[in-house]
């Protein structure tokens, strides 16, 4: 137990006094958060549109200002030609025009029937689709007001965004963040922290010392472990706090798998460790073999349902997909762990596995 | 120095026909010899003779392939445990951590041995005094000279008053003044009653030592006090010696 204390404090030591790895550790996960909560975001908030209105009349006026007050768009000038459509369009100022035809007021109260026209600078196929959407719901919704007494039959799909109704991105990239920050941390850090034993030669004066190898490895990993469970903490406050996302599920089952993730990492920076003599070999595998993966293949960045089958083969490989299926059911589903068994269980086997390999290599190399 | 290691005949590190195979290789062939309590014990050896082997084995961080060997009494095969405990060790890379005090460095290699608190205490405040010290005991190893750091290293080293304490090229790079001075540091250790068993390619080291034995592919080829050697092999130095044993080796050193 002394051995273990020493041990230890000996680890803060090298982990306070070195500025990068206090960067990475804290900076990281609070960085990640931000960028992707507030910059790297597909929603759109306030686009800007243009609007050509033919009529100019009260209803026409009234549509108009409910685009304006939704927080999806700013109406950023008021066209009068429609030679002007293509001129703002082309000058990027707004991604979206909208026609008004001549008489709106009328042919609502008269025929029942209008149409309006939606111009979108499709060059971003996915932000024109988005936007023509939100506009249709504006639209949508400003016909009820109108026309659902008078039309004696509409069939009205109600639609309903289940688990995330505003659809925000931040469901989708926190449980992201969340893997990838505890590949960082864990797989990548300590990695590094073990092979820079062996360059520095360390390593052999530890293992001539009482202590088992087991034990070194340990006191290793223990304080990365610690440290991890503080950037999960740090990234859920932050989802919380800050990006307004809730936690539906439970809270301890959701720490409690990510210290499962968080060992599977750990499990793999050993591993990492163990085949390679050098710190800079030790990061290019964690990055390349590791991270890249985890970001490609784990269904956060791109569905894994769109992959080829191959790829969807490859990405049960990457124990950060399970991850973050966990987290996702979990955090945003609120689903308990009958429903998650099977991600668990493939995680914890995972885990075995790559601890026991881990472990027998380390064993190895000293016989 | 001859005398306290022929009065006191007691056997610390013994090896009985030690050999460690590595598939077809023979790394270490079967080599036997005793090394006394208090004897500073030369391992010489060209690189690749088997040497490191050798001491890996002694140190408990490899198992014999055949053969047997005891280090304190305990055997080499079965008892590493205990081994690790009575032994030190100092590589040729000073092993301290540049990111840490020396009083850190102290504390933490002490503590890795299971001393108590008021021991670490009492003994960082000797060692800190004994190496002159005490003004750079809160500043990184990083900062301090390689000859501090070597001795700093060799006093961490037998912190837990070894029985042995296993020196792998400890004054590689280290100007003579340093290294004069460092083998004053064995020799008081020596006399203290700690066994010091060796490795150089410094042929002048070799003659401070009481005894050395020089192996060649594997094999100790030759084992005796260096005056005997010199004698045994018709050379005027130590130097002489080596180069008329290594020459006949058939090992490419690495």
């Amino acid at each position: 137990m002394k051995q273990f204390r020493a041990f230890i404090k000996k680890e803060w030591f090298h982990i306070f006094r070195d500025r990068k790895t206090v960067f990475i550790l804290f900076g990281m996960p609070v960085m990640q958060i931000l960028i992707f909560g507030f910059a790297l975001t597909n929603e759109v908030k306030n686009a800007n549109v243009a609007v050509l209105d033919y009529s100019k009349d009260a209803k026409s006026t009234e549509l108009v200002q409910q685009m304006d007050a939704s927080r999806y768009f700013d109406v950023y000038s008021s066209l009068n030609r429609s030679a002007d459509i293509d001129r703002v369009l082309k000058a990027g100022k707004v991604k979206m025009v909208m026609v008004i035809p001549p008489d709106f007021t009328q042919s609502i109260e008269a025929k029942h029937k209008v149409t309006i026209q939606l111009i979108a600078d499709a060059s971003d196929p996915n932000l024109a689709t988005t936007l023509v959407n939100y506009a249709s719901s504006i639209v949508n919704d400003f016909q009820k007001q109108y026309f659902t007494e008078k039309i004696p039959l509409v069939v009205t799909p109600e639609v309903r965004m289940l688990y995330n109704p505003q659809l925000k991105g931040a469901f989708n990239f926190v449980p992201g963040v969340m893997a990838m920050v505890l590949m960082l941390v864990s797989t990548m850090m300590t990695s590094i922290a073990i092979v820079r034993e062996k360059e520095l030669g360390t390593m052999e004066i530890l293992l001539a010392s009482p202590l088992k190898p087991l034990l070194i490895i340990i006191s290793k990993t223990i304080p990365y472990l610690f440290l991890s469970l503080i950037n999960i903490s740090t990234i859920l406050l932050l989802s919380v706090f800050v990006l307004d996302l809730p936690i539906n599920g439970s809270l301890f089952l959701l720490v409690s798998l990510s210290m499962l993730f968080a060992i599977t990492c750990l499990s793999l920076g050993i591993l990492i460790s163990s085949s390679t003599n050098s710190q800079q070999v030790a990061m290019l595998i964690s990055l390349m073999g590791l991270f890249l993966p985890t970001i490609m293949l784990s269904g956060f960045m791109f569905p894994i349902e769109n992959m080829p089958l191959p790829m969807q083969f490859i990405s049960n490989l990457v124990p950060a997909k399970w991850y973050f299926y966990i987290v996702k059911d979990v955090m945003i589903k609120g689903l308990g762990i009958a429903s998650i068994w099977k991600e668990v269980l493939v995680l914890f086997g995972m885990t075995m596995f790559f601890l026991v390999v881990s472990i027998k290599k380390f064993k190895l190399r000293l016989s | 120095m001859n005398n306290i290691a022929n009065n006191q005949r007691e056997v610390v590190i013994s090896a009985t026909n030690l050999t460690k195979q590595f598939g077809d290789f023979i790394a270490t062939n079967a080599i036997s010899f005793e090394v006394y309590k208090g004897e500073i014990f030369g391992f010489l050896g060209a690189n690749g003779a088997g040497k490191t082997t050798a001491m890996k084995m002694l140190c408990g961080l490899s198992t014999p392939s055949r053969g047997s060997a005891t280090v304190a009494g305990f055997d080499v095969s079965t008892e590493s445990e205990k081994i690790k405990k009575n032994i030190g060790y100092m590589s040729q890379k000073f092993s301290l951590y540049e990111d840490l005090t020396v009083t850190e460095n102290i504390r933490f290699y002490a503590g890795i041995y299971g001393l108590s608190i008021p021991v670490i205490k009492e003994k960082t405040a000797a060692l800190l005094q004994q190496l002159n010290m005490e003004s750079q005991k809160n500043v990184l190893v990083k900062a301090l000279p390689l000859g501090w750091k070597q001795k700093l290293a060799f006093s961490i080293a037998i912190i837990h008053d070894p029985a042995v304490v296993f020196l792998d090229e400890p004054t590689g790079g280290v100007d003579p003044i340093t290294r004069r001075e460092f083998w004053e540091m064995i020799y008081s250790a020596a006399n203290r009653g700690t066994t010091a068993f060796v490795t150089t390619h410094y042929m002048d080291e070799a003659e401070y030592c009481n005894r050395i034995s020089i192996m060649v592919d594997g094999k100790i080829e030759a084992l005796g006090t260096p005056s005997d050697l010199k004698k045994e092999f018709n050379s005027a130095t130590m130097d002489d010696v080596f180069l008329k044993l290594a020459r006949n080796a058939k090992r490419i050193g690495d």
